[in-house]
């Protein structure tokens, strides 16, 4: 540790705001997986005391895998979640591209027109969206999902990217120009590969609310056969009775996949939130 | 092989007229600079040249070949430039290659050819390493031979040597002289640097607000000017200008280079004091207050010893003194 820059009673003081703030943060999680492995009784019994041999019981994680169809409601979060991510990211960042590399008439209104959609929520028109959707007949199926998912991550990822790809070398892209590349090539070989960071970023903000969203699932499609796992697990939950064993093992199950995800962007996420900021 | 017209072309970014009507004529095997002070847009020609903007009006000729509305790659160029542009994920032999491979070329031929060019800028080492292995004057000799591959009727170069540091830069610069000679290709250079235009070019082209000041040899530009602008920009340290009434004469305005002026502790023509020395070993610049002309710097050869506060008298040599009229033309 550099000694001009760090005194001991200073960095004693960091480090327990640090500490004290991911204890707050890990919590809820921590207690929702301890309380999974236990029986019913000491959940209520003692919620907040680890499990031990005595109330181990891993009665939860047999209903869920055994009551309704858990297998399929991940596969259905999965291929919603991973569908949406890649035209959120597709669409994104080819808009992105256009607003930052083309010159043309209402650009910049354009960009704003685009973003808007950070500032109004797409909830407003569940009306409208369910009703389209009935029209369509696309009511109970994954394809519904991953169109309105994909509607609400663009606005972000377009505002996000585009900033990035202005700042990718006119240069390059000029001596792509001369060598001949097409404009697809220059995005997919020259461009895409350069704002990496930036997509994984976008990819993780995208990804966690839809993993999460109990919304869209539950109105446009919550047949037994598109149910996904955050409304799997509300079947759990009843007006009367909630079965806490289950549900609490279907959410510790439910973090899985997403903390997969996770890992695999953060390498490159931490170069994106830091980008810019370090040169 | 490389012949290049420029009819009249004019280029306008929204309200902004960046180029207000250029005409020039490159003749085969020139080497052409552009210079000019930043925002004078001879980037902006050169990209018009490139074909990476289009003009908003006039002609470009490569060849004898309109190609005002050929993309760049179909216009016979290559381009080196400022910031290098490799592409970071291929190695330095398919960076070179890339251009040919698109064109459809043989990979027998692009190997002869790589090898070729990475053998006249000795690039041989470094055929299999990536751009973010190599150091900047290397990536920019990559670069140089990226466009040397092509075998292209006219090279292009947006300011090559800006981002090196002082020694590479001399060394590149003799590379770059060294390939024209080599090649006898057809070059337009743009560049800032006044240096690199006088000792690089076979004709330079002073722009300044979007217009041609002056063609002309390099030598021509700094013997006759054609006017206070191009005076005042070929030539380091600047020409001093001297308002004509000061000294009695009815121009506007005299200028008379550094280097063209006499000083002596005891008589000639302008009194003054010496206010600041600045010592190069090969050459001393003074500063002087002159109670005639005003401050004027003084080129002087060789070692000068005057201290800031002495008195010394200055003596513009006639025969390379410049007169300029009320419109800044040379009179």
């Amino acid at each position: 540790m550099n000694r001009a820059t760090a005194s001991l009673p200073r960095s004693v003081a960091a480090h327990a705001i640090l500490i004290s703030y991911t204890v707050i943060a890990l919590f809820p999680v921590f207690v929702i997986l301890i309380n999974s492995f236990k029986s019913r009784r000491s959940i209520f019994g003692a919620p907040m005391m680890p499990p031990t041999p005595e109330t181990f019981d891993l009665v939860g994680y047999r209903m869920v895998l055994t009551q309704g169809d858990f297998l399929t409601y991940f596969q259905n979060s999965f291929i919603v979640t991973v569908a949406s991510l890649f035209f959120v990211l597709l669409f994104g960042a080819m808009a992105a591209f256009a607003l930052s590399e083309y010159r043309f008439r209402g650009n910049r209104l354009m960009g704003l027109y685009l973003a808007l959609g950070i500032m109004i929520p797409i909830r407003l028109g569940t009306v409208a969206i369910l009703q389209m959707m009935v029209a369509s007949g696309l009511v109970n199926t994954l394809t519904a999902l991953i169109l309105v998912y994909t509607a609400q991550g663009l606005p972000l990822a377009v505002f996000i990217l585009t900033e990035f790809m202005s700042g990718v070398s006119d240069d390059l892209k000029n001596a792509g120009r001369i060598d001949g590349l097409s404009e697809y090539r220059i995005f997919f070989r020259l461009v895409l590969p350069l704002v990496r960071p930036a997509m994984a970023t976008v990819a993780v903000f995208t990804m966690i609310p839809i993993w999460n969203d109990l919304w869209f699932p539950l109105i446009l499609a919550p047949s037994e056969a598109t149910k996904t796992v955050t409304l799997g697990a509300q079947m759990f939950i009843g007006q009367y009775v909630t079965n806490w064993n289950a549900v609490l093992a279907a959410l510790s199950l439910a973090i899985l996949p997403v903390l997969v995800l996770y890992l695999i962007f953060s390498r490159q996420l931490i170069r994106g939130i830091t980008s810019g900021a370090v040169k | 092989m490389g012949s290049l017209n420029i009819e009249n072309v004019k280029k306008s970014f929204g309200q902004v007229d960046v180029l207000k009507g250029i005409d020039l004529d490159v003749a085969d095997g020139e080497f052409v600079v552009f210079v000019g002070p930043s925002g004078c847009g001879k980037s902006t020609l050169l990209r018009v040249i490139a074909g990476l903007e289009d003009a908003t009006s006039g002609r470009v000729v490569i060849d004898g070949r309109d190609v005002s509305s050929t993309p760049p790659a179909k216009r016979g160029i290559a381009m080196v430039f400022q910031t290098y542009a490799l592409y970071p994920h291929l190695t330095v032999k398919n960076n070179m290659g890339l251009g040919l491979k698109q064109a459809g070329t043989p990979a027998a031929e692009i190997d002869k050819r790589v090898a070729e060019a990475s053998a006249m800028l000795s690039l041989e080492p470094y055929l299999q390493r990536r751009p973010a292995e190599l150091s900047g004057g290397q990536r920019q000799r990559v670069a140089i031979g990226r466009a040397v591959v092509r075998e292209p009727s006219l090279f292009l170069f947006d300011e090559p040597l800006s981002n090196l540091d002082a020694a590479l830069r001399v060394n590149t610069r003799l590379e770059i002289a060294q390939l024209h000679r080599r090649l006898r290709a057809t070059m337009i250079y743009v560049t800032h640097d006044q240096v690199e235009a006088m000792t690089l070019a076979d004709r330079i082209v002073v722009l300044n607000g979007g217009r041609i000041e002056q063609i002309g040899a390099p030598m021509e530009l700094y013997n006759s000017p054609a006017n206070e602008f191009v005076a005042g920009f070929i030539g380091s340290p600047r020409m001093n200008f001297i308002e004509g009434a000061r000294l009695g004469e009815s121009v506007r305005t005299v200028g008379v280079r550094p280097e063209h002026i006499a000083v002596d502790p005891h008589n000639g023509d302008w009194k003054s004091t010496v206010i600041h020395a600045e010592h190069l070993g090969a050459d001393t610049n003074l500063y002087l207050d002159c109670e005639k002309a005003g401050l004027i710097t003084v080129r002087l050869f060789g070692v000068y010893n005057a201290e800031p506060g002495a008195t010394l008298y200055a003596t513009p040599d006639p025969a390379h003194t410049y007169r300029f009229g009320q419109d800044g033309r040379r009179i």
